[in-house]
C-alpha cells in the first residue's frame, strides 16, 4: 500500500524499504517478532539435543554425497581400482564401490569416515539429551509426547545405524547381517516368514544390500526428519522447561532472547559440532573396510563387534544362557530371541512409556516446567542409575573377548562375569544411588540450616573451639537458617557467595586494575570486603546471639 | 469500540480495510512511534511478545583493553577460521597437481597418507575457529541481557469455541443419525486401507516351499573342495588340522549354509571320539565333517583349539567339542553342529554320503518339523 510508504518513522534505507515491502507482502513481521524475542534458558545441558539436531545435518549432507558413488548392488565384480591387495578379487558391486568411493575419489574417504563419525556422534547426543531430560523430570506432563518422539527417533536412530553399517558388504557387515538373519528367523511363529520378506528368500539372496539402502537413505530419514519438525515445533509451543533459581517460576522462562545471544551461540554450536566431527573423519580412522575384506559367509574375523550403540544387544545375546524353549509338536523357542527381540523391546517400552508409569505411581499430574535435581527425586534418579548399569554392563559384555584377550583372562570367566553382574550390579548401583541422592539432600539442609563452613576456628571464652559458619540467610532464635529448600543448588563454599574476590580478568598479564574491580565489585555488595563486613555483622554472632551455628549442636548453652 | 463495529464481514458490503494485522496499532501512532529510540520499540516488541528485559550487563566499553584485546580474538579466530579454510582448498585442489598424488599406493607413506587426515585436520580446525569465533563474540562483546518471558495455559475460550465447531460439523453431518452411511464409511475405509496395502504382499514368500532353509548342496557323492577348488584325499591333511571345504557344485563356495569343516582328529582325539546317536558311521576314519555355520547366530565357527578339541564361534563365543558330535559345552549355543557323513569317491577323494540330516544354521521355530 502506498500509504505505508509516507508514515512516519517508516524506514529510508533500501534494506529497510525491502523488508517494509516484504512484510506488505507477506505480513512475516509479528511472526518475526516474536521469533526473535522468544527467550531460551542458558544452561549448557540443553544444548546436548542441539549436537543431535546438527549431526543429523551433517549426516544428511555427506551421505547425500556418498549416493553419489555407492552401489547399493550384491552383483559379483572384479575389483580393479587403486587398492592393490584386493586387485582381482570378485566381491560384491557394493563393497566395490565403496572401496572405489574410498581410493578412487577424491576427499572420498574424507567424507565416508566424517559420515560414520557424525553417526556415532548422533546417536551419542540422543542418548545424553535423553538421559539430561530424564533425570531432571523434562518429560513430566505436559511434554509426554516429546519423549514418546524421542524415544521413537532414538530407535529410528539405531535402525539407521544398522542398516548403514550393512552397507558397504565388507566382512565385518555381513556377519552382522547374518546375525540379523538369525535374530528374524528366531522369531517365533513368524520368523521363517519374517526372514523371507526381509531377505526374498533364504540368505543371503540377492536383495538385501538394495533394500537396506532405500530404507537407509529414504524412509528412515524421512520419518526422522517429519519427527524432529514435530519434536521441534512441539518444543516451542510448550516453551523449554528452566532450573529452579532466582526469578524462575512455572511461568515464565528466563535465559537470552534468541536474538542475537542464543542465535550466534547456537550457530557457533553447529560450526563446533562440524569442526569436530570434520577432525575425526579425517585424523581418526574409523571402519577401514578394505582391512576387512569382502564377505564371504565362510569366513568371519575375531572381535567382530557392531557400532558402539548396538553393542548392548551383542553383549545380552553372548552373555544369555542356552536356554531353546521346546514345545509339544516339535516347535521351539530359539534362545537367541530372548537377549535380542525381548530384551531390546522390553528396554525401550519400558523406556517409552516411562512418563505414564511415574505419572501412575506418584500420582503426579501436575503440570511442570521447572526442572527437578537429580537427588530430589531419588528413586527416579536410582531406576535409571540402574538401567543405565544395565545398558553399559551389557555393552561391556559385548567386548568380553576383547578384555578376555588384552587383560589374558579366560573367555569363560568374562561370560560368566558378564551374567553374575548383569543380575547383581543394577539392584546395588539402585541403592548406592538412592543413598547419595539422600546423602546430597542431607548436606543441602545441613547448610541452609547451619550455614557454610568458613573455615575460620574461633575460641570461645571457656575455651571451646568452633568453626564459624556463615548464615545463607536470615536465622532463628538458635542461629538456625530459616531459609527454606528451593530446589536450586546450593552454595558450598565461601566463593560462591562473594568470599572472595572475583579473579582479575586476563592470561599472561591482568588486563583489569585491581583496585578498579575491588570498587566495582564493592559497588556490587557482593566483594571480599563487603563479604567480610557481613560476616562480622551476621555470623560473628557470638556477640549477637551467643554463638555461630555449628552444625548438630545447637543447643549448647551460650556465653 | 463496540462488538459491532469491530465485527468481521459487518461493513455492508462497502470495500473497506478492517483493523491491520497483528499489533495494537490503535493504541501506538505512527507519529508516537517516530518518537521513540530504537531501545524503547525494541523493548516495546518484547513486552507486547510477553518477554521483559530485566538485566542488561553492557559489552566491554568501547575503546577499553578489554575491548580491544576481545576484537582482536575473535577478529584472528575468525582469520584462522579463513586460512584453514583456503588451505584446505589448496591441499584438495593442489594433490596431484602442484602438490604429489593423494592416490594411495602400498609403498608410500608419504602425502597420500598425508592426504586424508590433512583434509580433516584442516577442514575441522577452520569449522572450529569459526564457531570459537562465534562463541567468543558472543561471550565477550555482545551485550549479556537477562530476559523473562511469560509461559500462558491454555486458553479456556479457545478450547470451548474450537470445540463447538468441531462438534457443530460433526452434528451437521449428520453422521450420527445417518447409520448407513457411517456403516458403508467404515467398509469404505477398511477396504480401501487393505487394497493400498496389498501390493506388499510381493515380498511375502513361502518359506516351507521347496525348503531351501533346511537343505543344502551337499549330497551323495558331491566331493569336498577346498576354497581354491581342489579335491581332498585323506592323508592330505596333518592331525589336529581344520579345512574349510564346500561342495562340489557351481558357486559351492560362495554358498551362504554349505560351508563345513573337515577335521582330522589326533589319535588320542579317535580314541575319546563318542559321536551322537544316529551319527555313529559319519566319520571316516580319523575324520569328521561338522558344519561351520554355527547354530547360534549363523556365524562361521572359525576358531579351532585343538588342544582342548574346542571350536569357538568368534560372534557369541559358543563352543563345540569336536570329539562329542561338536555338542555345545559353553555359551549360547543350544544344538550340536550337524555332522556331514564322508565316504570316498571312485578316485580316493573325500565326498558326502548324503545331505546333512539336520537344518544347518540358526535354530528356528519349526526346525525340527522340516
Amino acid at each position: 500500500m502506498a500509504r505505508t510508504a509516507t508514515l512516519p518513522g517508516a524506514p529510508t534505507t533500501k534494506l529497510g524499504k525491502a523488508g517494509y515491502e516484504l512484510d506488505d507482502r507477506m505480513l512475516v513481521s509479528p511472526w518475526l517478532r516474536r521469533t526473535l524475542n522468544k527467550v531460551y534458558p542458558d544452561h549448557w545441558s540443553f544444548l546436548l539435543g542441539e549436537i543431535a539436531l546438527y549431526s543429523f545435518l551433517i549426516l544428511l549432507l555427506s551421505g547425500t554425497y556418498l549416493t553419489f558413488f555407492f552401489d547399493a548392488s550384491m552383483r559379483e565384480v572384479v575389483y580393479e581400482g587403486s587398492y592393490a591387495p584386493l586387485r582381482g578379487v570378485e566381491m560384491s558391486a557394493a563393497y566395490d564401490s565403496a572401496l572405489t568411493l574410498s581410493f578412487d575419489v577424491r576427499g572420498g574417504l574424507f567424507m565416508r569416515q566424517l559420515h560414520h563419525w557424525a553417526a556415532l556422534l548422533f546417536v551419542a547426543a540422543i542418548v545424553v539429551h535423553l538421559l539430561r531430560v530424564f533425570f531432571t523430570g523434562a518429560f513430566r506432563r505436559p511434554r509426554e509426547t516429546n519423549w514418546l518422539l524421542g524415544v521413537v527417533m532414538m530407535v529410528l536412530a539405531l535402525l539407521m545405524g544398522v542398516t548403514g553399517y550393512s552397507l558397504p558388504d565388507d566382512l565385518l557387515s555381513g556377519t552382522g547381517l547374518r546375525i540379523i538373519s538369525a535374530i528374524l528367523l528366531s522369531v517365533p511363529v513368524i520368523g521363517t516368514w519374517a526372514h523371507f520378506a526381509v531377505f526374498n528368500g533364504d540368505f543371503v539372496g540377492e536383495e538385501i544390500i538394495g533394500r537396506f539402502y532405500i530404507v537407509h537413505v529414504l524412509l528412515i530419514p524421512a520419518i526422522l526428519l517429519a519427527l524432529i519438525g514435530l519434536h521441534l515445533l512441539i518444543l516451542v509451543k510448550q516453551k523449554h522447561t528452566q532450573f529452579p533459581g532466582a526469578g524462575r517460576t512455572e511461568h515464565n522462562v528466563v535465559g537470552n532472547r534468541l536474538f542475537p545471544t542464543f542465535a550466534a551461540k547456537a550457530t557457533g554450536l553447529i560450526f563446533v559440532v562440524f569442526g569436530v566431527c570434520a577432525l575425526l573423519g579425517g585424523l581418526v580412522q574409523i571402519n577401514p573396510i578394505w582391512l576387512w575384506g569382502p564377505y564371504n559367509p565362510a569366513q568371519v574375523s575375531a572381535a567382530s563387534q557392531p557400532d558402539w550403540y548396538i553393542g548392548f544387544l551383542d553383549g545380552s545375546t553372548r552373555i544369555f544362557p542356552a536356554w531353546d524353549i521346546n514345545l509339544p509338536g516339535d516347535y521351539n523357542v530359539p534362545a537367541l530371541f530372548w537377549p535380542t527381540v525381548v530384551i531390546a523391546g522390553a528396554m525401550f517400552t519400558v523406556l517409552a512409556l516411562y512418563p505414564f508409569i511415574e505419572r501412575k505411581l506418584t500420582g503426579d499430574t501436575a503440570s511442570h516446567h521447572l526442572l527437578q535435581r537429580p537427588r530430589d527425586v531419588p528413586v527416579r534418579t536410582s531406576l535409571g542409575a540402574m538401567g543405565l548399569t544395565f545398558y553399559i554392563w551389557l555393552m561391556v559384555a559385548g567386548g568380553n573377548d576383547v578384555i578376555a584377550d588384552k587383560f589374558d583372562i579366560s573367555l569363560n570367566a568374562m561370560t560368566w562375569v558378564g551374567r553374575i553382574g548383569v543380575v547383581i550390579l543394577p539392584p546395588l548401583v539402585y541403592v548406592l544411588t538412592y543413598r547419595i541422592c539422600l546423602g546430597l539432600q542431607m548436606h543441602d539442609r545441613e547448610v541452609l540450616e547451619h550455614g557454610i563452613e568458613t573455615g575460620v576456628i574461633r575460641r570461645l571464652p571457656h575455651g571451646e573451639f568452633i568453626e564459624v559458619h556463615q548464615p545463607l540467610g536470615p536465622v532463628d532464635a538458635h542461629g538456625h537458617g530459616t531459609l527454606a529448600y528451593g530446589g536450586a543448588p546450593v552454595p558450598k563454599r565461601m566463593n560462591h557467595v562473594g568470599g572472595a574476590r572475583r579473579a582479575i580478568r586476563g592470561f599472561f598479564s591482568p588486563i583489569e586494575e585491581p583496585a578498579q574491580v575491588e570498587l566495582e565489585q564493592r559497588a556490587e555488595g557482593r566483594g571480599l570486603a563487603a563479604g567480610e563486613e557481613r560476616e562480622l555483622t551476621s555470623s560473628g554472632r557470638p556477640i549477637d546471639t551467643g554463638r555461630p551455628s555449628d552444625g548438630g549442636r545447637p543447643q549448647e548453652p551460650r556465653d | 469500540m463496540t462488538t459491532h463495529d469491530t465485527r468481521p464481514g459487518s461493513t455492508g458490503g462497502a470495500d473497506v480495510p478492517g483493523p491491520l494485522y497483528g499489533g495494537p496499532d490503535d493504541d501506538y501512532t505512527p507519529e508516537q512511534l517516530a518518537a521513540m529510540s530504537r531501545e524503547d520499540l525494541d523493548r516495546l516488541g518484547a513486552r507486547y511478545d510477553g518477554v521483559e528485559i530485566l538485566h542488561v550487563d553492557a559489552g566491554p566499553e568501547p575503546g577499553s583493553r578489554l575491548e580491544k584485546r576481545a576484537i582482536r580474538q575473535v577478529g584472528l579466530t575468525f582469520t584462522l577460521a579463513g586460512v584453514f579454510a583456503f588451505l584446505f582448498v589448496l591441499v584438495y585442489v593442489g594433490s596431484g597437481w602442484f602438490l604429489p598424488d593423494w592416490h594411495w599406493e602400498i609403498s608410500e607413506g608419504g602425502w597420500s597418507a598425508l592426504f586424508t587426515p590433512l583434509l580433516g585436520l584442516l577442514m575441522g580446525l577452520s569449522l572450529l575457529c569459526v564457531g570459537v569465533g562465534l562463541v567468543l563474540f558472543t561471550k565477550k562483546l555482545l551485550p549479556h541481557e537477562t530476559a523473562v518471558q511469560d509461559k500462558h495455559d491454555g486458553s479456556h475460550f479457545d478450547r470451548v469455541t474450537a470445540g463447538a465447531t468441531l462438534v457443530g460439523g460433526w452434528h451437521n453431518s449428520g453422521l450420527a443419525r445417518r447409520k448407513l452411511i457411517t456403516r458403508s464409511l467404515l467398509l469404505m475405509g477398511g477396504g480401501v486401507g487393505l487394497m493400498l496395502i496389498m501390493p506388499l504382499g510381493g515380498m511375502i514368500k513361502n518359506p516351507s516351499k521347496g525348503n531351501p532353509l533346511g537343505t543344502t548342496n551337499w549330497a551323495d557323492g558331491v566331493r569336498l573342495l577346498r576354497n581354491d577348488g581342489t579335491p581332498i584325499r585323506p592323508g592330505d591333511q596333518e592331525p589336529g588340522s581344520l579345512e574349510t571345504v564346500f561342495p562340489a557344485v557351481p558357486g559351492g563356495n560362495r554358498q551362504a549354509d554349505a560351508a563345513t569343516m573337515l577335521i582330522r582328529l589326533r589319535p588320542e582325539q579317535v580314541e575319546s571320539l563318542r559321536p551322537r546317536e544316529g551319527h555313529a558311521d559319519f566319520a571316516y576314519g580319523e575324520y569328521v565333517a561338522y558344519s561351520k555355520i554355527c547354530t547360534h547366530a549363523g556365524c562361521p565357527v572359525s576358531l579351532y583349539e585343538q588342544e582342548t578339541s574346542r571350536i569357538l564361534c568368534p560372534c557369541h563365543q559358543s563352543q563345540f567339542d569336536v570329539t562329542q558330535g561338536a555338542k555345545p559345552v559353553f555359551g549360547p549355543a543350544t544344538r550340536a553342529l550337524p555332522q556331514l557323513p564322508l565316504g570316498l569317491d571312485d578316485e580316493g577323494f573325500f565326498v558326502a554320503r548324503s545331505d546333512y540330516i539336520e537344518a544347518v544354521g540358526p535354530t528356528y521355530w519349526n526346525r525340527e518339523r522340516i
